[in-house]
């Protein structure tokens, strides 16, 4: 049963990191972006992982994304039109494209020679063993033990991360009064 | 499930972000196939911490996870401070990226 659940996950999640890289449509992009998560999330909860499958599907499938489409509802206009333009002169997008191609495969060769060839056979096992219970391992209890004890430290910095993220990203994007076309912008609001 | 198939899924996901980051121009999508670098890494995290039945790969994950928040609040925020300067949102075009 498991094994059935995850290949049928382990398609979805590289079906879905494949229309990332080749779908044109930015917006495509970010809903095949949202599949791929969705089946990690599942991949997760086999891992019995169930606390980082629930914030990945809350923040990363949830938050994440709606911040991605929003973006690419405001900016994604103009793509088309640019990229065919930059398709008709230079070659530097098509060398830049062949490379990618030659480096992306030549990582996976190294990584399945690394996985496959050497380090396989250690972690060839189902795992520690697992005893359910609502302080399991994977479960709320036992992420929020670990992360106010052992990991207090990383947490901290975490959180301050995010703050220093969130004031930049408002920097960044916020209105600039002192812009040159800020007569414009008053105009248009 | 033994734990090592989910490895060669995870370097897969992580050569498909490599290649898109390099491939593709428009920064939306640049910012996508890093979430995808990070998503393969983030799995194989996963997955040594259920062989080894210990936290530490889970909460490793979490904390990539606020990185990556983080990354997508900044990057989206550029792009939409490029986008207000009337700057071509593609990363062929911002090669001179000053001031």
């Amino acid at each position: 049963m498991s094994a059935v659940i995850f290949f049928i996950a382990a398609i979805g999640a590289i079906a879905g990191a494949t229309g990332v890289v080749f779908i044109r449509d930015p917006f495509f992009s970010v809903l095949s972006l949202v599949g791929h998560l969705l089946c990690l999330a599942a991949l997760f909860l086999l891992l019995r992982a169930e606390f980082v499958a629930a914030v990945q599907v809350v923040v990363y499938a949830g938050a994440v994304m709606v911040l991605y489409v929003f973006v690419v509802a405001y900016v994604g206009g103009e793509e088309a039109s640019l990229s065919e333009r930059l398709r008709g002169s230079g070659t530097v997008g098509q060398g830049l494209r062949a490379g990618a191609v030659v480096v992306g495969v030549a990582l996976l060769i190294e990584l399945m020679i690394a996985l496959l060839g050497t380090g396989l056979k250690a972690i060839h096992t189902k795992g520690a063993p697992y005893v359910p219970g609502p302080h399991a391992y994977g479960t709320p209890a036992y992420i929020g033990t670990l992360l106010l004890t052992r990991f207090l430290l990383a947490f901290e910095i975490a959180s301050f991360l995010l703050l220093i993220a969130a004031v930049g990203a408002v920097v960044l994007a916020g209105r600039m009064h002192d812009h040159p076309d800020r007569a414009q912008a008053q105009v248009r609001a | 499930m033994n734990i090592s198939w989910y490895l060669p899924v995870s370097a897969i996901v992580f050569s498909l972000g490599v290649a898109g980051v390099i491939a593709r121009r428009n920064p939306l999508v640049v910012l996508l196939c890093l979430e995808l670098m990070l998503n393969g890494g983030n799995l194989a995290l996963v997955a040594f911490a259920r062989m080894w039945g210990n936290g530490d790969g889970q909460i490793l994950a979490l904390v990539v996870m606020t990185v990556a928040a983080c990354e997508v609040a900044i990057g989206l925020g550029m792009i939409v401070a490029l986008y207000r300067q009337k700057i071509p949102v593609d990363v062929d075009e911002l090669r001179e990226l000053q001031g």
